[in-house]
């Protein structure tokens, strides 16, 4: 389901260049010469020291100061040839609003990132830049050390909300054009924004009490504070995005009745809200979660400042997670905070084949967290209450490749041990929510659940339906799912203009 | 939020409530639940919606009161508005015409039961109704489920009506006179469906039951709700809440629905020491 890798777009080639040409740009770059932007370093994110963040669910990163973020954006080498731009899924030109902090503009830059991305302190926290814009960076081909793009992007985007005024575009005059998209998560925000932004009226349908679906049940607060979410989400209202909580398409209402409510198209991104579990015995035992159960009820039902709310979760002396992922970084960090005396990550493979961000695994060791690495349980044990005591684990070691290109982990026989717990997160990931495709019978679905797009368009078998994020992809991340968010509502809005009612 | 049109006690411990919810209206069936937050601290818990008004558009429901979030519920009015009232989730019960079809319920069941047993009357059925309540005076919507019923009868500990014994020993004397019994309905706690469905299995009956695990959001994906069914795990709410009664693994059920069993009490002491001191 991977995306080939496309030339650049001659009209995005078009626009980076008109910038690169733009005279303060070109004084900027004659005015530090290339080789001493080089010998600049990379300016450290300040986090708050890990003894202290493991005990509370504040965030880990302090952002950077203004006078860092300058110094941040000289290492910008401002390339003829910007690569990063085309390691953004949402194709943010990357290299104008860098340039614009190095200038000290940040309000300018800022702007210059929602044209393109309308949840940018998201983005700047969650995104993994080191595979995507800064992986390709060519200051880190010439020094090993891209330019913080991420950082710089969440330092912009944090100045302007606490300034308290947030940039609202001028929006152009209303196309007439009804919009529902379908989840509020990362993939139905961007939509919404895109599409207002091109004067199309959108309304989200979210299931759950609070817009922003696995950004606020998954993500958790110390990695992305709810605040700054709720401050996107408020953004996108004053665009004009209307939201409806507590409707679950497919029950509250199917497609079809929204259509006939005048709808003239949809996007879904119902992402994957279904988990997977490793189907060995006793995994019903009390204890055991699934990481979206766990994660829902501390993120979403605030069950950390139990019993003040009503929602309870399970407090482990002993916590393990089970899996390699941002997922499983996010649960056992959580259950460290919640007061695990050992918080475990068990993982079938070896270090290098972790999913996760090496950011997250990086803050998951500082706080404490053990890694267990080529181990998988193969059953779970309880004790005469039916609560989880320990599992029973075999030690794994690394054959051939398999279809994902890692090497697969072959059981060791006669390896077996028991390793003691009283918390288990299953953190493996998920399949595609069923809720739409069961109750959307036209709409056509591969096997693994997944709703089918044509890649291109993002439009699924149902005409002026379109979909994207983990809905059509399984579990992935929130910036893929943004970056088919951007293809969907270009599509739309293609769509929309040359479609009657 | 969802607005409160009126909200009673039926009898002890046991209160109806009645929500404006026309998209919920639109949609529901029989068997359906919707997931209600009392308030912004309170749990999303699932309650069966017991019956609908198209005209009004509302949505009832009948709730027993147990824990911090239904004590909550108890003491809202007419007026009051809740942040969640989401629904209708899972899967309808099946209604086709079976033939006879008898109705067990009891506790909250006995509103649970009847918009499937008025369904099932509606689609041709013979709809035998047994009730089970532990007093006379616990007894409520006797007139509502007498007249979607052709035979009714009600099991209770006193000596108010026709059968004294628990539930399943009233259901095993009907099968015993009623040779053609097509299938058994149960809804009640979870003691209730299990010994109903223990009642009926070596009749080779197809028992129907309701089934009540602790749920969080009840669109599949949390995976709470996991239930053991014919040794394969569901999820009560995508999959449910109705399975067969005979391949439910009851234990398990009985075991999970305790997960939170000292919270629950922590819950209330706090809620009570804040609420009523």
């Amino acid at each position: 389901m991977a995306e080939n890798k496309k030339e650049m777009p001659p009209e995005l080639k078009e626009r980076l260049r008109a910038g690169f040409n733009l005279d303060w740009r070109k004084e900027l770059r004659k005015s530090l010469p290339v080789k001493e932007r080089m010998k600049i370093k990379r300016q450290k994110m300040p986090e708050r020291s890990p003894e202290v963040r493991n005990q509370d669910f504040f965030e880990v990163n302090k952002g950077l100061e203004a006078r860092a973020a300058v110094e941040e954006a000289k290492r910008c080498l401002d390339c003829a040839n910007p690569q990063c731009v085309m390691g953004c899924p949402v194709g943010i030109d990357i290299p104008t609003f860098v340039k614009m902090v190095e200038i000290g503009d940040f309000e300018k830059s800022i702007r210059k990132i929602k044209e393109t991305n309308a949840l940018p302190a998201i983005c700047g926290r969650v995104c993994p830049q080191e595979t995507q814009c800064e992986v390709v960076c060519n200051l880190k081909k010439a020094t090993g050390t891209p330019v913080a793009i991420g950082n710089l992007e969440r330092f912009v985007a944090d100045y302007e909300r606490d300034k308290g005024e947030m940039f609202i575009p001028s929006l152009p005059s209303s196309t007439g054009k009804k919009v529902a998209i379908i989840g509020s998560g990362p993939a139905g925000l961007t939509v919404a924004g895109d599409l207002a932004l091109k004067g199309h009226q959108c309304t989200i349908y979210e299931a759950l009490h609070v817009p922003g679906g696995v950004l606020w049940y998954g993500i958790p607060e110390f990695r992305l504070p709810k605040n700054i979410l709720e401050a996107e989400v408020d953004y996108l209202g004053k665009l004009g995005v209307e939201l409806k909580t507590n409707f679950v398409v497919g029950l509250t209402a199917t497609l079809d009745d929204l259509r006939e409510e005048g709808y003239d198209a949809f996007f879904v991104g119902t992402g994957a809200g279904l988990p997977n579990f490793m189907r060995i015995p006793g995994e019903n035992l009390i204890g055991v979660y699934s990481a979206n159960e766990y994660l829902t009820r501390v993120n979403l039902m605030r069950a950390f400042a139990f019993p003040e709310y009503d929602t309870p979760v399970y407090l482990g002396k002993k916590a393990v997670v089970l899996g390699g992922g941002n997922v499983a970084m996010d649960s056992v960090r959580t259950a460290k905070r919640l007061g695990a005396v050992e918080s475990t990550i068990v993982y079938r493979r070896s270090r290098v084949e972790m999913p996760a961000r090496i950011e997250e695994v990086h803050h998951a060791e500082e706080e404490g967290i053990v890694f267990h690495f080529l181990t998988t349980p193969i059953r779970f044990i309880g004790d005469d209450k039916g609560c989880v005591k320990a599992m029973e684990c075999i030690q794994m070691e690394l054959g051939e490749p398999d279809a994902s290109g890692r090497r697969r982990p072959i059981p060791i026989e006669g390896s077996e041990f028991i390793m003691e717990t009283d918390l288990v997160v299953v953190a493996i990931g998920n399949s595609p929510n069923p809720l739409i495709p069961q109750t959307t019978p036209q709409l056509k679905v591969g096997k693994w659940g997944n709703i089918e797009v044509n890649w291109d368009t993002m439009e699924t078998s149902m005409k002026g339906v379109y979909a994207g994020g983990d809905i059509i992809r399984g579990g992935a991340t929130v910036i893929l799912a943004m970056g088919d968010a951007r293809i969907a509502a270009n599509e739309i809005d293609k769509y929309l203009q040359n479609h009657k009612k | 939020m969802a607005k409160i049109l009126k909200r009673e006690r039926l009898v002890p411990n046991i209160h109806l409530i009645e929500v404006e919810a026309p998209e919920i209206v639109r949609k529901c069936r029989p068997g359906q639940f919707v997931i209600v937050m009392p308030d912004d601290k309170g749990e999303r818990i699932p309650l069966t919606i017991a019956d609908w008004d198209i005209q009004k558009g509302s949505i009832t429901s009948i709730f027993l009161v147990v824990g911090t979030s239904t004590h909550k519920l108890a003491n809202l009015h007419a007026g009051d508005e809740v942040p969640v009232f989401v629904g209708p989730l899972g899967k309808p019960s099946e209604i086709e015409k079976f033939g006879t079809v008898l109705c067990a319920g009891g506790c909250f069941g006995i509103a649970a039961i009847y918009p499937i047993a008025r369904a099932l009357k509606e689609k041709g059925n013979k709809v035998i109704t047994l009730l089970d309540v532990k007093a006379n005076y616990l007894l409520y919507w006797e007139d509502k489920l007498r007249a979607v019923s052709d035979h009714f009868s009600i099991s209770s500990r006193d000596n108010y009506y026709d059968c004294k014994e628990y539930i399943p020993y009233s259901l095993k004397n009907i099968l015993k006179k009623e040779k053609n019994i097509d299938r058994v309905v149960s809804i009640g706690c979870t003691y209730l469906m299990y010994t109903c469905a223990e009642a009926t299995r070596l009749h080779e009956i197809k028992t129907m039951v309701s089934l009540n695990p602790i749920m969080v959001d009840g669109t599949g994906m949390c995976g709470a709700c996991r239930v053991t069914v014919g040794g394969k795990t569901k999820f009560a709410c995508v999959d449910g809440p109705d399975f067969d009664g005979h391949l439910v693994d009851w234990d398990e059920l009985f075991m999970r629905r305790k997960s939170y069993f000292d919270d629950e009490i922590q819950s209330m002491c706090y809620w009570e020491r804040k609420n009523f001191p």
